[in-house]
């Protein structure tokens, strides 16, 4: 399960936890987000923007 | 896009002027209980009304006369400052003035024996500081943590205002300095055209981003998990609570200085992004906003009672950062003068123009088709403006 970074207040999208508030539930891929899809917290970078966060 | 962020000297460390400043925002749902006490002691009648003179008059003159501040603090302050409690007291503190305000200006509107001159008055000053509240409401519906978005939530009931919380951060936030956002003004718009377009545009666009929210999590739009429809619920729950205890001649007074204040909330939003627009990039999407996407204004007085709502581009930046936090930016737009008096500008049309149209040509250096423009006011703009050089 990935996990991607919004570059402007750093929310993190977790697959495994998903956005269940926003209707994508637990295990929902990024790749399943639509295009549109924009940060829960901040709502001013969307999906192209997020950066993938590398797991050490 | 630049700060001025500068680090004092090692020995020194910062301490945040405005601090003890920031108390003030708590003057403004104190002023119609100052103005009831300034009644009382003189025993003129007018006083009903200095909440408005305060807001209009007082601090428009103020603007000037306290001038600017500029600094800001440094990247090491920031962490700090928002994890400051003392902070987040000072917005949360002002619900408890407001509700006072609210719940003894309606009982005193009913049974306090006022003239109708008065109680207009009076109206206008819960308005106001209902309106105002929109402001406080707008830094804690930012943040992420359920407490301070049920405040906010609060905090708006009073103008039934409950969907700006939804529209604010998940419509405004993403279309600003477009011409699909209701809540950015385009230039040869006057404040009175703006204002319906605003308020239908923005509950219309609140419900149907919820509506497509539950939809997602597989749930009917009438349910009380939309968090427009469970904080649009508050008002008639605390509107019908005054009107049974008070009677139906309250209902008169809670409805004028709701429409007056959502108004007063509504103008700030046409000051904020007059004009700007956002680029469209080739895949079709628009840029990200960028500090000149916002009007600024640094202006002392009107910063610490409204929350640094006048340093607006960071606040577009960065959504989520607390007041205390937001720079200033010496690349962003500035207004001539700080929103008490831009408003005031704002409702006279014409005056508005002359001083903000040649602003918002100067700041795109001439080149009209990079202006968020009123469609029918195309022709004229273009006429006025095309073949001049814009004053720098």
């Amino acid at each position: 399960m990935a996990r991607y970074r919004c570059p402007c207040c750093g929310h993190i999208y977790d697959e495994a936890k998903g956005e269940p508030h926003e209707g994508y539930p637990p295990g929902t891929r990024w790749e399943s987000l639509p295009d549109d899809w924009q940060c829960p917290d901040c709502s001013v970078r969307e999906k192209a923007d997020f950066e993938a966060v590398k797991e050490t | 896009m630049t700060s001025t962020a500068t680090t004092p000297a090692a020995e020194a460390p910062w301490k945040d002027g405005k601090r003890l400043l920031w108390l003030a925002g708590l003057l403004v749902p104190s002023l119609p209980f100052i103005g009831y006490g300034l009644v009382k002691a003189t025993g003129i009648n007018a006083f009903w009304w200095f909440t408005p003179v305060f807001i209009y008059g007082i601090v428009s003159l103020l603007e000037p006369v306290l001038g600017t501040d500029e600094s800001n603090p440094p990247a090491s302050a920031v962490e700090g400052l928002e994890k400051a409690l003392y902070y987040r007291w000072c917005v949360f503190l002002f619900l408890p003035l407001q509700y006072a305000g609210l719940v003894w200006g309606a009982w005193m509107a009913v049974r306090g024996g006022l003239s109708t001159l008065d109680t207009a008055g009076l109206a206008v000053s819960v308005g106001m500081v209902n309106g105002i509240g929109i402001a406080n409401a707008h830094e804690l519906g930012h943040k992420t943590n359920a407490l301070e978005r049920w405040w906010a939530k609060l905090v708006l009931a009073p103008t039934g205002y409950g969907h700006f919380v939804v529209e604010h951060n998940r419509g405004h936030h993403v279309r600003v300095a477009t011409p699909e956002d209701p809540a950015s003004a385009r230039m040869g718009e006057g404040f009175w055209a703006f204002l319906p377009r605003t308020v239908i545009g923005a509950a219309r666009s609140a419900w149907r981003l919820e509506k497509e929210r539950l939809a997602r999590c597989g749930k009917s739009p009438w349910s009380l998990d939309n968090d427009v429809l469970n904080a649009w619920i508050m008002t008639p729950l605390l509107f019908g609570a005054l009107v049974l205890w008070l009677g139906p001649a309250a209902l008169l007074f809670l409805l004028g200085q709701a429409i007056y204040g959502f108004s007063l909330l509504e103008v700030v939003n046409y000051v904020e992004h007059y004009g700007l627009l956002r680029r469209k990039l080739p895949n079709g999407r628009y840029e990200h906003c960028q500090p000149e996407h916002s009007w600024n204004s640094n202006h002392i007085v009107t910063n610490v009672l409204l929350y640094h709502l006048q340093r607006h581009s960071d606040h577009h930046a960065h959504p989520t950062r607390r007041y205390q936090s937001l720079r200033h930016f010496e690349d962003a737009p500035q207004l001539p003068s700080g929103y008490a008096s831009m408003i005031v500008l704002a409702y006279c049309v014409p005056a508005w123009r002359a001083v903000m149209d040649k602003r918002v040509v100067a700041h795109y250096g001439g080149d009209l088709s990079r202006i968020n423009m009123q469609p029918s006011q195309r022709d004229r703009i273009l006429a006025r403006w095309g073949r001049r050089p814009a004053a720098a």
